[in-house]
């Protein structure tokens, strides 16, 4: 068999691949070739490294070597210098930031130091359409296990030992739910895997899938073996298409090895897997609404119970888990419960992925230990906050979850704290805000989008954060009382109590954390009619300083609404009846004249 | 590909296959793998550098010794070359000059296997980036 004495590992996430990385693995074979170098260097394309901000990513064993940003036409400099000469593309080194260091390999990288990667274990390491490679890496052994090792009450006691809670948000033990799923007596039963990742700015689930789709396959056969479903279904959004392509060939591949189908392993145990695609909407990611979704029925959730566990998919008992949580089961069978529960809290052991986005320096997809602070995240793996403005607010739990402050960064992440704090763990997203964000534009931000995905199936949801979203609204153009405020607590609270899924019951946090945590920001628009930040338009005013101003006409040139007046070596002005507030005039100017006030 | 058709067919898949895999797994963990860096410059390609990488790589395999070689730059001994310079987990790296197949032999055999040191030891005088 081939042994290559190098790899070159290339991220073919759809980050990286967006920016070409299928170029760059192209030109390096190209390039590999042309040096007969072939049989020496092995070129594969993983899943997503984390590091979204700075990808393309093209990384070099056995030395760890990270290069960044890298192009379809670096690829002959990296094997003409570093495979053949041994020498590092130093301009293609990641540089720390605060350090103003190059840091030659991932293993000494911020980024990379706190990270404890479970669920993505094989991220950016294997090849995902490769099941080969996912079997040297211990795959399939878990599933080996179960089947001749271990009966289904033994593993459902792994999986409760391990302390492992869903991770789409509920958090709700995983072990225990299997335990439901498996009491229930049919003919038929289901294990669904909830791949409708709805989250703005959370792509962990599709990060998984396209990385390392043998590992929910693998997990969702145990789930199957526990439970006695013969059939499990991956319901995934249309808009996923590179994980939905590498699931097909996974499955494919599973398929022609038996490690899906009839009789896997000589066990006598039966389990396939077919995809169903969701629309993507936000409330599927809801197990009723996605269930009916996959029934062919309107996506709106029902009354629990019954439970998905005792009446889901077709009436019959169905066992519905989120990708992540999938992604972490066949670890927990092969280094034990045991190695498991130690890591993270004692009530929330394991590990979280999180989606970094927003104004941070590092965006992209981390895992961390559960119990790791807000500010480890942020500053020593976020790598703090972009063009070194302030920190001001974090959003976790996507839509649902509430913006936490200054105050909470020492806060150790996990499901109670989170919620204790008025926030959520919710699938992973955390979003970072800086001093220029209007928290007030950020609530309204979000409930646009709770307006936009709710069902409509109840009242307070669909009418109630329509009337929040109008409230927030009306502030943003400086037309909000105090009175509003109340209006706002009140109404949300009743949104909270009386919806009928998760999607109603949290849709109003973001309105309630940015009132407790930034008051004085809501009573500066009600009262003072103005927004500190400066975001809100109908808030602010372009005005020229007349003692700046030299006269050359350069923003009336550019004004798209002809409102700036003032003759050439003259000083302008601005009819603020007319602007539009689109700050040309402001980027034009060449003598810093135009503020806003 | 046939069925995987029991547990043991998949271990001994899993066997196999893991030679593919083994230069992935020791990079994930470094620290814990004996790491030997030939120079392999023009310097050091022209005295036999590349004969011995290979010879390294082979050797360090079929005696079971957990290691990475890898090839680094001109390291500034052009007089000694090939020169190869080896990190023992834990350890301080050290340099041998004038590596020919028959030295490294001797490298692996006194100073990776027993940690005897053996003659051709050049006095490190740079640091690298890696060591902060």
């Amino acid at each position: 068999m081939e042994k290559y004495k190098m790899h070159i590992l290339i991220c073919g996430g759809t980050g990286c691949r967006a920016s070409a990385s299928e170029a760059i693995q192209n030109n390096l074979q190209d390039a590999l070739k042309a040096k007969g170098l072939e049989e020496e260097v092995q070129v594969v394309m993983t899943g997503c490294f984390g590091f979204c901000e700075k990808g393309p990513i093209v990384k070099i064993l056995p030395d760890n070597t990270f290069y960044i940003e890298v192009k379809p036409e670096d690829a002959e400099e990296i094997i003409e210098e570093h495979i053949i000469k041994g020498r590092k593309v130093m301009r293609l080194l990641y540089t720390d930031p605060e350090k103003k260091e190059v840091v030659s390999d991932s293993k000494h990288m911020g980024f990379y130091k706190k990270q404890i990667r479970i669920a993505l274990r094989n991220c950016g390491f294997i090849n995902p359409e490769n099941i080969d490679e996912y079997i040297a890496t211990e795959g399939y052994a878990a599933l080996g296990k179960c089947l001749t090792e271990m009966t289904p009450q033994s593993v459902i006691n792994e999986i409760k030992d391990s302390g492992l809670r869903g991770r789409g948000g509920g958090g709700f033990p995983t072990g225990l739910k299997w335990e439901f799923a498996s009491k229930n007596d049919a003919d038929q039963k289901y294990v669904v895997c909830n791949a409708d990742e709805g989250d703005p700015g959370a792509f962990m689930d599709r990060s998984i899938l396209e990385g390392d789709p043998h590992s929910v396959l693998e997990a969702m056969a145990i789930c199957g073996y526990t439970m006695g479903a013969d059939k499990g279904v991956i319901y995934i959004r249309a808009e996923y298409p590179l994980a939905i392509e590498r699931l097909k060939v996974a499955i494919a591949q599973a398929r022609e090895y038996g490690l899906l189908g009839n009789d896997i392993l000589g066990s006598g145990f039966n389990f396939d897997v077919e995809m169903r695609y969701g629309a993507g909407a936000f409330v599927c990611g809801e197990e009723t609404a996605l269930i009916h979704s996959m029934e062919g029925l309107r996506g709106e959730p029902t009354v629990k119970p019954p439970f998905p566990a005792e009446s889901g998919y077709n009436g019959k008992p169905t066992n519905v888990n989120n990708v992540e949580t999938f992604a972490n089961i066949p670890v927990i069978i092969n280094k034990g419960a045991g190695w498991f529960n130690k890591i993270g809290t004692e009530k929330s052991t394991g590990t979280k992925v999180f989606a970094l986005a927003g104004k941070i320096n590092n965006v992209g997809l981390i895992e961390v230990p559960m119990g790791t602070t807000l500010r480890e995240v942020i500053y020593e793996i976020g790598g703090g906050i972009k063009d070194g403005k302030k920190f001001k607010a974090v959003q976790t739990g996507g839509p649902s979850g509430g913006c936490l402050t200054e105050k909470h960064l020492d806060t150790p992440i996990d499901f109670d704290n989170l919620l204790a704090v008025g926030s959520m763990m919710g699938s992973g997203g955390m979003i970072v805000m800086d001093e220029d964000d209007c928290m007030v534009s950020v609530a309204k931000f979000y409930l646009d989008f709770t307006v936009e995905e709710s069902c409509g199936k109840c009242t307070p949801c669909r009418v109630g954060n329509k009337r929040l979203y109008e409230l927030l609204d009306k502030i943003t153009e400086g037309k909000g009382t105090k009175e509003d405020l109340d209006l706002l607590r009140n109404l949300s609270t009743v949104i909270k109590d009386t919806s009928l899924c998760g999607l109603g019951q949290t849709s109003p946090n973001p309105v309630l954390s940015t009132i407790e945590n930034f008051y004085d920001e809501y009573i500066a628009h009600v009262e003072e009619h103005k927004c500190p930040s400066g975001q809100c338009k109908a808030l602010m005013q372009y005005v020229i300083d007349p003692e700046l101003c030299v006269g050359c006409t350069l923003c009336a040139r550019n004004c798209p609404v002809d409102c700036i007046a003032g003759d050439r070596k003259e000083a302008h002005i601005i009819d603020t009846a007319k602007c539009i507030k689109c700050g040309a005039c402001m980027e034009k100017c060449k003598f810093n004249a135009i503020s806003i006030q | 590909m046939a069925k995987v058709k029991s547990l043991a067919d998949l271990k001994k898949i899993k066997e196999e296959l893991h030679a593919k895999m083994d230069l992935r797994e020791k990079s994930n963990d470094p620290e814990a793998q004996v790491q030997i860096k030939v120079g392999m410059a023009t310097c050091g390609i022209a005295s036999g550098a590349k004969e011995v990488m290979e010879f390294l790589i082979e050797a360090t395999a079929k005696r079971g010794i957990n290691s990475i070689v890898t090839q680094t730059g001109c390291m500034g001994y052009c007089y000694a070359e090939p020169t190869i310079e080896v990190t023992m987990p834990g350890k301080e790296p050290v340099v041998f000059g004038d590596v020919d197949l028959k030295k490294a032999d001797e490298v692996i055999e006194k100073y990776i296997k027993q940690g005897e040191l053996v003659d051709g030891i050049i006095p490190v005088n740079y640091k690298t980036i890696d060591n902060n």
